[in-house]
């Protein structure tokens, strides 16, 4: 319905050509409160992980065996697991293993699979057959297997699993990189930019990257949502971290066997991650919403 | 319909120096599934310094391949090329991107047929001025932008200073198709190839944005080839007009030459099928029968001849070369059988008249 009132709007610019407040009220579309509760969520899990040493937690390694299996209590707030560690603390701790991970293999993603989606979409030809091919072949493997492999073979520091999911999601980054660059590879205001005598790297740069740029920034924080459930299930499969250290995955991993004592345990860092998931996806849904311009309204 | 009365307008044309562009049996055909689509076949002119020439045809006649191929703008594969194209020295066919990249922006500039998607959407117009100007002098940024906003004021866009900041949505479409031309003109160009800058414009819009060139080509003495499909268009603002079908020059004359003694009949057509102010209301408009001929398998002889009123048994078996008028060796044309009206000018040379 607002899209409607606003392309009609911008239909009533005048001739003149004089920027009316019409076009900047077209322009700023709300984001909403529920939007900016979720960025505000995304960062305390940010700020929690980042500075989790000085926030005066309890050591999330240290053991006491007087409380285990605790419900939430006023000394330990979501309770204490079967080794009497503090979830709390862990889940803190455990976000830092989630975070690296996804935004250090989508950074992965989106340099490599980026960089060639865009030149691959720019410039077409053998350059692109090949490469999108490549991107085929690698799509058409399950992820989890393959990672599951190379994981047993490689070794699961945080940094390899990092490299791993991070190389994983590169065809996916390729595909939908390429995509969007090609909606624009062909239009004029490329061929224009060439007719000035501008560089195949200015135009990627300069020309096409401020296009792609809003449809990246969305795409990247879904990706991180996804690598963020590919590490839980790699750590639930026991093949992420090692222990003790916390991770969401794994410690929904270990509640398993006492479910029936203590569903808190495995409660806590499902809904960490859950609440997590959901306001990096609405988030990255909301900006794609915001900055998709669409053709009626150039 | 007015006549440009003569080339006298552009005295500073340096007669001394060679031609800036000269074409030599230029080939430009596109490898498709179906064939080869010879869209462009042996055109050959010369371009004078200074001088505004028009390239006129329907759609599909070649007139942008052609002006792509002067800017050495086609993809590098599926296309293939022949025959020379010499711009101030500088052959432009087959040449390396790197040459031609030095031309592109600084020597020759071009102007694009719709403003709505030759700008950069996301990029402010101050911007997308400079870029060009920091590309091929070496202006720092502040004298770049003292450029950019003259070169504003110089194309009628009125608070040059405010509107610098502006992305290309907050402007018409007449304003940007302005903000092309300043873009196009930053550097000095000696050829500015204009493909269709009008056709996407209002037509209040269309007058003043001819005129604006007409008048930034005579302060600059710069070259101009104005692609259009209008006679309307290049009548009162060319010095001369190259009339195009199926990919071959079919007529090139001085504008006053070929408005008074036009020798094809396809000119003949393209004129009529231009609405006149002075007709009736409800005037049905004359359209030319028939489509322009398939470039893959063009008809044998005249590719005019299926739609020509005029045409005889020859004209379907033998193409007619470009040759000149008896009398007047800047007027060519190519046809069996030239219009009964072109006067007596118009005759063809004795070889071909068997």
């Amino acid at each position: 319905m607002s899209n409607l009132t606003d392309a009609v709007q911008v239909d009533l610019t005048p001739e003149s050509g004089l920027p009316t407040a019409v076009v900047g009220k077209a322009k700023s579309k709300k984001l909403g409160w529920f939007f900016w509760f979720c960025v505000a969520w995304i960062a305390v899990v940010i700020f929690g992980a980042i500075f989790a040493a000085y926030l005066g937690l309890q050591d999330p390694n240290n053991q006491n065996f007087g409380s285990i299996n605790q419900g939430p209590t006023s000394a330990h707030w979501l309770g204490t697991d079967d080794l009497g560690r503090d979830i709390f603390s862990r889940i803190i701790y455990g976000a830092r293993v989630s975070l690296i991970v996804g935004f250090g293999g989508m950074l992965i993603g989106m340099s490599v699979g980026g960089t060639m989606g865009m030149v691959s979409a720019y410039r077409r030809g053998v350059t692109d057959t090949l490469v999108s091919a490549a991107s085929y072949v690698m799509l058409a493997f399950p992820i989890l297997v393959a990672v599951i492999a190379i994981v047993a073979f490689w070794g699961h520091d945080l940094w390899k699993i990092t490299i791993i999911v991070g190389v994983a999601s590169i065809p996916l980054v390729y595909r939908v990189v390429r995509a969007a660059t090609l909606s624009y590879a062909t239009r004029d205001f490329v061929t224009a930019a060439k007719a000035q005598g501008a560089t195949d790297w200015r135009i990627l740069t300069r020309e096409l990257l401020p296009n792609v740029l809003p449809a990246i920034i969305s795409f990247s924080l879904i990706g991180v949502a996804s690598i963020i459930i590919l590490e839980g299930a790699l750590a639930f499969l026991g093949l992420s971290i090692a222990p003790p250290t916390a991770s969401w995955g794994a410690m929904i991993s270990e509640s398993r066997t006492y479910l029936n004592v203590n569903p808190w345990l495995a409660l806590f860092p499902s809904m960490a991650m859950f609440l997590f998931l959901i306001a990096l996806n609405l988030v990255g849904d909301a900006l794609r919403s915001a900055m998709d311009i669409g053709e009626g309204k150039l | 319909m007015t006549e440009k009365t003569s080339t006298e307008e552009f005295p500073f044309v340096d007669e001394h120096s060679g031609p800036l562009l000269r074409l030599t049996d230029v080939n430009t055909s596109f490898h498709t599934v179906r064939g080869e689509v010879r869209a462009v076949s042996g055109v050959s002119f010369e371009l004078a310094r200074g001088e505004t020439l028009g390239i006129v045809g329907e759609s599909g006649s070649g007139k942008t391949v052609l002006s792509r191929s002067i800017m050495g703008l086609l993809p590098r594969s599926g296309v293939s090329q022949s025959g020379s194209i010499v711009f101030d020295d500088t052959e432009i066919v087959a040449a390396p991107v790197a040459t031609l990249r030095d031309l592109w922006g600084a020597k020759i500039a071009m102007v694009f047929q719709d403003p709505m998607t030759s700008l950069n959407p996301v990029v402010r117009i101050g911007r997308q001025i400079t870029e060009s100007l920091r590309l091929h002098t070496s202006m720092d940024k502040s004298e770049a932008k003292a450029t950019a906003i003259s070169l504003l004021e110089q194309v009628g866009i009125p608070s040059p200073v405010e509107r610098f900041r502006n992305y290309p949505h907050q402007l018409s479409g007449g304003m940007r198709q302005r903000v092309m031309i300043a873009i196009a003109l930053a550097c000095a160009p000696r050829l500015l190839l204009a493909d269709e800058p009008t056709t996407g414009l209002d037509v209040t819009v269309q007058a003043q944005i001819l005129d604006l060139l007409t008048s930034l080509q005579e302060e600059r003495r710069m070259a101009v080839i104005l692609v259009t499909h209008d006679l309307g268009v290049v009548a009162t603002r060319t010095d001369r007009i190259a009339v195009m079908y199926a990919g071959k020059i079919v007529e090139l004359a001085s504008t006053t030459k070929l408005f008074a003694n036009m020798a094809m009949p396809y000119t003949q057509a393209l004129l009529n099928s231009t609405p006149r102010l002075s007709d009736p209301s409800h005037t049905r408009l004359t359209a030319i029968d028939g489509r322009p001929p398939d470039l893959i398998d063009p008809p044998s002889g005249c590719a005019f001849s299926p739609r020509c009123p005029y045409a005889t048994e020859q004209c379907t078996l033998e193409a007619p070369p470009l040759r000149a008028a008896v009398g007047d060796e800047s007027h060519l044309f190519a046809c069996w059988n030239p219009l009964p009206g072109a006067s007596a000018g118009a005759v063809l040379t004795p070889e071909g008249a068997s």
